[in-house]
């Protein structure tokens, strides 16, 4: 009993203890702040994104060089302290500098220098992002899909950490409807829309895996269901289609009858082992939310046929839908989305080095190749033709999510990967208000790639 | 340069308590008197100086003059102590009184660091339990008929339980304590686990039949049950634990430690379903973050603490142990791990540990059955205050709210252990007047051998090496022959 209770706390001190630590309700973090001076954040190739600069009296102030660009995801630590600024506190007040320099600073009563987090954001990546959102309210999240990386993450409409203090009264009254203090890209919940059919899809497969070549359906641009009506977008009718080209048009009738005859509980199932209704593998300390998938056996054919094509009651956030993308880039492997590279010393040691870990298999490699060639289809035969370029190919999925009863007010939906045979980036991205049809999405996802591969 | 002499004392201290625990370890394996007796020199070296580092670190911090003169206080009454219990027991365990001034310097260094003027207040009464249990041993060693008085201890335990019960200020959602005349406040559960070991020693001395078992579980169950109606829980806990190991160890029957275990556990959940604050603490303990500023506070606070001190520790008056509620007494251990850093805590709990394989050893040496399970019970009365106290500070297990013996600060807790510690010595010397004895009647056994031998030297073979019985402790009857 005492040797397990000895081997428990040193488990603990050993493991644990960091993120334990690093709570908001422990009042030592503020004391090392009397000691340490909180210490950089950097970007993927060593770019400042924030940093303590003290002035002639000595006072200390926090600056953030690229203003509102990186303000969810590094967060400001003037008013409370939110993003990395939050979870990386404990080693941004940590120091590593060498104990004959602690011990030097600690003669001449100057504080030592905090350790500075490298994080895997790419402020090229993170500016084209930002770019292609606009004057949109809305959220992007880019991924490495084979480590995991998180390269840009961007929410609109944002803030100035440099003077998020001055602005709090007017960041906080309820004359500001925007929520900017909000990051969207974990923390906003969305239908999917249409970027839904490929589970939708997935499980059609998997409950047929012997015939679902041999799915056929005729679109007529519409079909009733109950007593109601499901129509395709701007009533195109489709023709012929099988399952590839169901998804690389987005046919809603189509999918309504695929719908209609998948196993619910399966299809439950399946969207829960893609995290649906479950914890995210996020860093420690990201604040998000969690999706929800309600469809089960219990629930009716409206909502059967609505949840099929991403409507009901379905929601998502940008990057949940970001994971899914990147597993099915990734082989069928997710990995779990990290934004702290390293930590280093002020003297430019590596304290803690971060590395790339999976979350498991979410589908097999059969069906990732599957589901790609569909998003290819998309592209190359389906709704984005814009996105077609001769130097990568990009596979997608576009989607418009209705968020009330007026087909005309939807959310624009893009998420996608380049290049389709050996993905370097997947890209989710969400225009609030941005129309149907994604055109707009597909625009932002094509500067997105554009710039990207240009470099 | 304040912060510079701190840190340089934490390592110093590490070394000083690792070499100290290794050294007290490696003392069992040795066989001759002199290296025995070396190995003590340097425990008491180390635990000096350990003191003294400690001391030096709180006198650069606080500047202040009235702390040297405390520490003169301490390190004369600690060579007080010694010498004195060297001249009169002369008999005594040196392990066991060198663990007991060790974890008395880490206490009082953590203690003065806390609060100096609860820390002075705490080493009068220190100094005072320690000169009354001065008396302990030879009282164990003298009154040979202690086993005699089985239902004086369950009469003056119950009642003393009772009383608790009716008249008694709250204290944590329990009853624990009353005061005398507003200065003290007297926590009898302490005490009365002393009495309960030597109650079940004494019935189970006599006789082993079901009806003894029976009888000595009802009023055992008594016990357990006033403490539990008077909420003290974590005292329950530990006669419970306490009577089943010793029941265990009588018995050797694995079917009333078995049905006790069950019997146990049946209680426990039962105790969760009626308690409202068991359940707090269950909960608590499984998930401190759901009530963080109310019921998780003192537990996060605590694994913040540890958290933020690593192996290391961050030097004494570094960390920020006073947020933790009631750290003097039994959230120290978080304070001491924070401060002192977790490698010197686990060399505390090893220097506990070597505390409780000296009263586990005592008692597989002992003959009597009385004096053998008293011995054990009081280990395990020991064992099972360090384990659910240190369980509970790291949040290994539910907190129960017990102190952790001569670390923690009050007077009830320090006199009780000073009292157990006292009885395993008094057992100790019981056993080295009986091994002393058996070896000087075999040495005039030998010298009257000798003398026979000469008188017929004619080479008849004499009444020969039948003649070397040993005789018993009279008191000691062996627990085979009870049965």
């Amino acid at each position: 009993m005492f040797l397990s209770t000895i081997g428990y706390f040193c488990w603990y001190i050993a493991a644990k203890s960091e993120e334990t630590v690093d709570s908001s309700y422990n009042a030592r973090l503020d004391t090392f702040s009397q000691r340490v001076v909180r210490g950089e954040i950097r970007g993927k190739n060593g770019e400042v994104l924030a940093r303590t600069v003290e002035d002639a009296k000595g006072e200390e102030t926090r600056e953030y060089p690229y203003s509102n660009l990186f303000a969810h995801v590094v967060g400001y630590s003037d008013a409370g302290t939110t993003g990395l600024e939050a979870s990386a506190n404990s080693y941004l007040l940590a120091t590593h500098v060498s104990l004959l320099d602690q011990v030097s600073n600690e003669a001449a009563e100057i504080k030592n220098p905090g350790d500075s987090v490298v994080t895997t954001l790419d402020p090229a990546l993170q500016q084209l992002a930002c770019d292609a959102l606009g004057d949109y309210n809305g959220a992007c999240v880019i991924l490495e899909p084979d480590t995991g990386k998180i390269l840009a993450m961007v929410s609109k409409p944002d803030y100035n950490p440099n003077t998020v203090a001055e602005d709090w009264e007017s960041l906080i009254s309820e004359e500001n409807t925007g929520a900017n203090l909000l990051n969207r890209a974990t923390q906003g919940l969305y239908p999917p829309g249409s970027t839904f059919k490929l589970l939708t899809a997935l499980e059609y497969i998997r409950e047929n895996p012997a015939d679902w070549q041999d799915y056929r359906y005729e679109c007529g641009g519409t079909m009733e269901y109950g007593d109601a009506v499901m129509s395709c977008y701007e009533g195109h009718v489709h023709g012929g289609l099988d399952l590839r080209l169901s998804l690389a048009n987005s046919c809603n009738t189509s999918f309504a009858t695929i719908g209609q005859t998948l196993d619910l509980d399966s299809f439950h199932a399946l969207c829960e082992s893609f995290l649906f209704n479950k914890e995210l593998p996020l860093p420690a300390g990201m604040e998000y939310r969690q999706s929800s998938f309600v469809l089960d056996g219990t629930s009716g054919l409206a909502e059967r046929v609505q949840t099929a094509i991403g409507q009901g009651k379905t929601m998502i956030s940008p990057m949940h839908n970001a994971m899914i993308v990147s597993s099915i880039a990734n082989g069928g492997i997710l990995m779990s989305p990290y934004l702290v590279e390293r930590v280093e010393s002020a003297d430019g040691k590596v304290v803690k080095q971060f590395m790339p870990e999976s979350a498991g298999r979410l589908l097999s490699v059969a069906e990732s190749e599957t589901l790609t060639n569909f998003m290819v289809a998309v592209v190359n035969e389906g709704t984005s033709p814009s996105l077609r370029s001769d130097s990568y190919q990009v596979a997608g999925k576009t989607g418009s999510a209705e968020f009330n009863s007026n087909k005309e007010d939807s959310h624009a939906w893009f998420v996608g990967f380049a290049p389709a045979e050996d993905p370097k980036i997947v890209v989710s991205i969400i225009y609030e208000n941005g129309g149907t049809g994604g055109s707009v999405a597909t625009k932002g996802a094509k500067k997105i790639f554009e710039g990207y591969f240009s470099r | 340069m304040t912060n510079i002499g701190i840190q340089a004392a934490k390592y110093i201290m590490l070394v000083l308590i690792g070499l100290y625990t290794m050294s007290t370890y490696h003392y069992l394996r040795m066989k001759t008197h002199k290296r025995r007796n070396q190995a003590c020199g340097m425990q008491l070296f180390c635990m000096f100086a350990l003191h003294l580092t400690g001391y030096l670190a709180i006198i650069l911090y606080t500047n202040e003059r009235s702390m040297i003169y405390f520490y003169g206080a301490q390190v004369v009454f600690f060579i007080l102590y010694l010498v004195l219990f060297r001249v009169f027991y002369k008999k005594a365990s040196r392990l066991l009184l060198n663990n007991t001034c060790m974890l008395l310097a880490v206490s009082f260094i953590m203690l003065t660091r806390l609060g100096p003027e609860r820390a002075v207040r705490h080493f009068v009464i220190t100094a005072a339990a320690a000169a009354v249990a001065m008396a302990v041993p030879v009282i164990v060693r003298r009154m040979r008929y202690l086993w005699r008085f089985c239902w004086i201890y369950a009469g003056i335990g119950l009642l003393a339980l009772s009383v608790i019960l009716v008249f008694s200020t709250v204290s944590g959602g329990a009853h624990l304590s009353f005061d005398i005349g507003g200065l003290f406040s007297l926590q009898p559960s302490e005490f009365v686990k002393i009495t309960f070991v030597f109650f079940v020693a004494s019935m189970f001395q006599t006789s082993l039949s079901f009806k003894r078992v029976f009888v000595t579980t009802a009023v055992a169950a008594l016990h357990v049950l006033i403490l539990v109606a008077s909420k003290d829980l974590g005292a329950a806990l530990i006669y419970f634990i306490a009577y089943l190991l010793m029941l265990f160890v009588a018995t050797r029957s694995y079917f009333y430690l078995l049905g006790g275990a069950a019997a146990g556990s049946l209680a426990s959940v039962l105790a969760y379903k009626v308690f409202a604050h068991v359940r707090v603490r269950v909960q608590v303990w499984q998930d401190p973050w759901m009530d963080a500023t109310g019921d998780g506070w003192q537990i996060l606070q605590s694994l913040f603490a540890i958290g933020s001190g690593g192996f290391l520790g961050t030097g004494l008056y570094q960390g920020m142990p006073e947020v933790i509620p009631v750290v003097r007494s039994d959230f120290i251990f978080a304070a001491i791990a924070e401060e002192f850093g977790g490698i010197f805590a686990i060399a505390l709990l090893l220097i506990c540990l070597s505390c409780l394989l000296q009263f586990l050893w005592i008692s597989t040496w002992m003959d009597g059955m009385f004096y053998k399970i008293i011995a054990f019970g009081l280990a395990a009365v020991y064992g099972a205050q360090v384990f659910l106290n240190v369980g509970g500070v790291i949040k290994f297990i539910p907190s129960t709210g017990i102190t952790l013996p001569f670390v923690s600060h009050g007077g009830s807790s320090i006199m009780s252990t000073f009292i157990m510690f006292g009885i395993i010595q008094g057992l100790y010397i019981l056993k080295q007047d009986e091994v002393d004895r058996i070896e000087q009647e075999e040495k005039l056994e030998r010298r009257r051998q000798a003398l026979y031998e000469k008188r017929y030297e004619t080479g008849a073979a004499g009444p020969g090496k039948s003649g070397k019985r040993r005789r018993r402790d009279p008191s000691g009857r062996r627990a085979d022959q009870d049965r």
